[in-house]
């Protein structure tokens, strides 16, 4: 039997029941909201269901709600059945007071730089994580830049007049 | 032993038998920069420690202060061997947003494009590889076709690297008879350049010993770590997004993709050489399609989409209806609907995602690329440990690690 | 389909034997022998003989690979031996965008290279950053090294690097011997932290 998005969210329900919210099929694709303490139980879930087998991180990445208070980070994975040809997308809110999400690495090895990426830009703890640096920017900076407050120029540069510039 | 001789050792360092040494982010070897920390026990690898970031230039962060069509610049310069195909993706992206649907004519024209790019990342890729393990030739050869290419998309765009190329719905403007002209050489010569190009190589004993064996991976290995493109085929998965979720009317051509069985780097150059091969029968079936065209279809160049599509100048400067589309466009005030879409092309190094948000503003919420190259460089270290430094020279280089894609 | 060329049909002038060769410098020309100053020969020697180390980070390291190709060929005025150790080199060419995690690297294989040394800034991004106005972005390598000659684009077309080749061997070819240890220089070294 082919897998649609009607057949996973009926498997979803019935094993994590009303945990699991936010359903929606945005452009086709099957999105879901996953409480932040379920997130490992519905990927290890998703991924050894013999008919569902969601067995490829796609995307791991973040976005930074501001406006949403006591969950102001979202999670946001993206897996793959590369077999029946489905995707689905699972989004974890966490305050942005204490983001602690538990990693994704035990079970995809490809999470690894895609959290210290996540936790490099949006400051997300993820719980577990073997080496939780930054990647991609330099290590002494202490701010988390993708985060809506920060700006996108270096404030300190002297050459560039932002008045010219219309920021 | 140091009291044999009264030499004053320093602290630990007889327990301490591999040597580190720093790839540094300036190295001939490695392309584009990022840097390899290796401890070596004589000549093997025991343990490799990776550091990106050298070039990070924060395109996420840029995306969401620029309206949708300013975003194809910084697209360009991900995979900037093959920044077409980056560009086709972000407007196939935007298109899916937009629900805009283009003419058939105009997805020919694009994998026309598309597939001459791919065929322009794979030439480096495999040449560079030549390169570093002493063949110098090779490179020189496949340089002078990449040239042709070149001139091809200055005939469509004006540009030769960071093309910039089409617009949301289509392209900026027809291709003309010199394009035609120039894409027709190439398909006439670039075969023999090919099958000469593969002389050098496939069956050269050198190259088959420092390649075959080495910077091997396994299919779930690969798979785990979110492998795609080239790099996976090679392991013997035969996942394309091309195939897969077919886009810009790839279902209406008629080719393999090729697959390899250990994932070496030998079946890295395999796979890449047999992917141009493809891609030159791509498209020569795309210009015989583009060339069944004729008349008044034979000038579409674009979807019917005025809200997103810059209007003509001539109906701009006499009808109203051009004049106030043209505005919204160029102000950013066109009603972009608000939701969330991925999508994902088949880029030179595999599938190039684009997850974004958009909140109905003129640019985007959150913009994510999804770049093979940072997510296959993770498996780095595993694929080394135990190779002699040479070989790992040759891995990086045979991953075609692009270092525009991977920081973004 | 060839364009008809507009610029550059001026023929040169070529001397006896149909080939055009570089200026003569002013001298004494004797019997087999020729006496002029030493920093003009020594300024054609260098000109036309720089290794350059290409400092390639991004899109503008590939078009400088297009440079080295047999099409725009940068082999024809000497600089057919690219060297990658900073020991060797007279030109460190930046190409590509230099971001704040890399700056003192550029920093350090300036130092590490010996006098007379030059820099040629290819791209936007080298020349102040380009299109990337952002917090981890170097805005201009001038910010950490001094920088001979700017070439602007985006990337710059293959022939504008050669330009700016060109106009290092201007550089070159008309330093006096003395520059290195004149006191601006040294000015200059200092106003960038380097001693």
């Amino acid at each position: 039997m082919a897998l649609t998005n009607e057949f996973i969210k009926s498997r979803l329900t019935e094993k994590f029941g009303p945990s699991i919210t936010g359903m929606e099929e945005p452009y086709g694709m099957l999105s879901v909201t996953v409480p932040r303490d379920l997130n490992l139980k519905v990927l290890n879930f998703l991924f050894d269901e013999p008919e569902l087998g969601f067995r490829f991180l796609t995307d791991l990445t973040a976005v930074h709600y501001p406006e949403r208070t006591g969950e102001e980070l979202c999670v946001v994975y993206h897996l793959h059945n590369l077999v029946e040809n489905i995707r689905i997308r699972l989004k974890v809110y966490a305050p942005v007071e204490k983001p602690d999400v538990y990693t994704a690495t035990g079970l995809f090895s490809g999470a690894n730089w895609m959290e210290r990426e996540t936790y490099d830009f949006f400051g997300i703890n993820f719980v577990g994580h073997p080496n939780l640096k930054r990647i991609l920017n330099v290590d002494e900076m202490d701010y988390f830049p993708l985060r809506k407050e920060f700006p996108l120029e270096d404030q300190t540069r002297i050459d560039k007049d932002d008045d010219m510039f219309g920021r | 032993m140091s009291d044999h001789f009264n030499i004053k050792l320093p602290e630990g360092s007889i327990e301490k038998t591999t040597t580190t040494l720093n790839l540094g982010p300036t190295h001939p070897a490695t392309h584009g920069v990022f840097q390899n920390i290796l401890e070596l026990d004589g000549e093997r690898i025991v343990k490799s420690d990776s550091t990106v970031g050298y070039i990070h230039r924060a395109f996420e962060k840029i995306a969401e202060r620029r309206p949708l069509y300013q975003i194809t610049t910084l697209t360009d310069r991900l995979n900037y061997c093959s920044s077409p195909i980056n560009n086709m993706g972000w407007h196939l992206t935007c298109e899916k947003l937009l629900g805009v649907k283009t003419p058939k004519r105009v997805d020919y024209l694009r994998v026309i494009i598309m597939e001459l790019a791919r065929i322009s990342d794979h030439l480096i890729c495999n040449s560079i590889v030549g390169v570093d393990s002493g063949a110098y030739t090779g490179f020189l050869y496949v340089m002078q076709y990449r040239e042709l290419i070149y001139e091809i998309y200055e005939e469509v765009c004006g540009a030769r690297l960071t093309t910039n190329m089409g617009r949301i719905g289509g392209f900026e403007r027809n291709f003309s008879n010199a394009a035609f002209q120039k894409l027709e050489k190439f398909l006439k010569e670039y075969p023999i350049v090919q099958k000469e190009f593969e002389n050098l190589f496939s069956r050269n004993r050198i190259f088959i010993e420092r390649t075959k064996g080495t910077g091997a991976i396994s299919a779930d290995r690969a798979l785990n770590y979110g492998f795609t493109g080239p790099n996976l085929r090679a392991s013997g998965v035969d996942y394309d997004v091309r195939v897969h979720s077919p886009y810009a009317s790839y279902e209406d051509f008629d080719f393999s993709v090729p697959v390899g069985t250990t994932g070496d780097n030998y079946d890295r150059y395999q796979v890449r050489n047999e992917e141009i091969w493809q891609s030159l029968s791509i498209l020569n079936q795309a210009y015989k399609k583009v060339q069944e065209f004729k008349g008044a279809e034979a000038e579409v160049f674009h979807a019917d989409a005025p809200e997103y599509y810059l209007p003509e100048k001539k109906d701009v400067y006499t009808k109203m209806e051009a004049l106030i589309y043209h505005f919204k466009i160029v102000m950013g005030e066109a009603e972009i609907p608000a939701g969330e879409v991925y999508m994902s092309v088949e880029g030179g190094n595999g599938e190039l995602g684009f997850y974004l948000i958009s909140d109905g503003g003129r640019s985007p919420y959150r913009l994510h690329f999804r770049r093979p190259c940072f997510i296959y460089y993770q498996a780095y270290p595993e694929l080394v440990k135990g190779s002699m430094l040479s070989d790992a020279i040759i891995t990086m280089s045979s991953l075609n690690l692009i270092a525009g894609e991977m920081d973004a | 389909m060839s364009r008809p060329v507009r610029f550059n049909i001026k023929e040169k002038d070529k001397n006896d034997w149909g080939i055009n060769t570089v200026e003569m410098p002013d001298g004494h020309m004797g019997e087999g022998f020729f006496a002029t100053s030493l920093d003009k020969v020594v300024g054609l020697a260098r000109k036309n003989s720089i290794w350059p180390l290409p400092f390639a980070t991004s899109c503008c390291g590939i078009e400088f690979m297009a440079t080295m190709g047999s099409h725009y060929d940068l082999g024809r005025f000497g600089s057919e031996r690219v060297g990658f150790s900073p020991r060797q080199c007279d030109l460190l060419m930046v190409m590509g965008t230099i971001a704040k995690k890399m700056g003192p690297i550029v920093k350090q294989v300036y130092l590490q290279m010996a006098e007379p040394r030059w820099v040629i800034a290819v791209g936007a991004c080298a020349s102040s950053g380009g299109i990337f106005d952002t917090y981890s972005v170097l805005q201009g390598i001038d910010q950490v090294v001094p920088v001979d000659v700017y070439v602007p684009g985006c990337p710059p077309r293959p022939e504008a690097i050669i330009d700016g080749i060109l106009r290092i061997q201007d550089l070159v070819h008309n330093e006096s011997l003395r520059r290195r240890n004149g006191d601006q220089y040294k000015g200059l070294l200092e106003s960038y932290g380097i001693q």
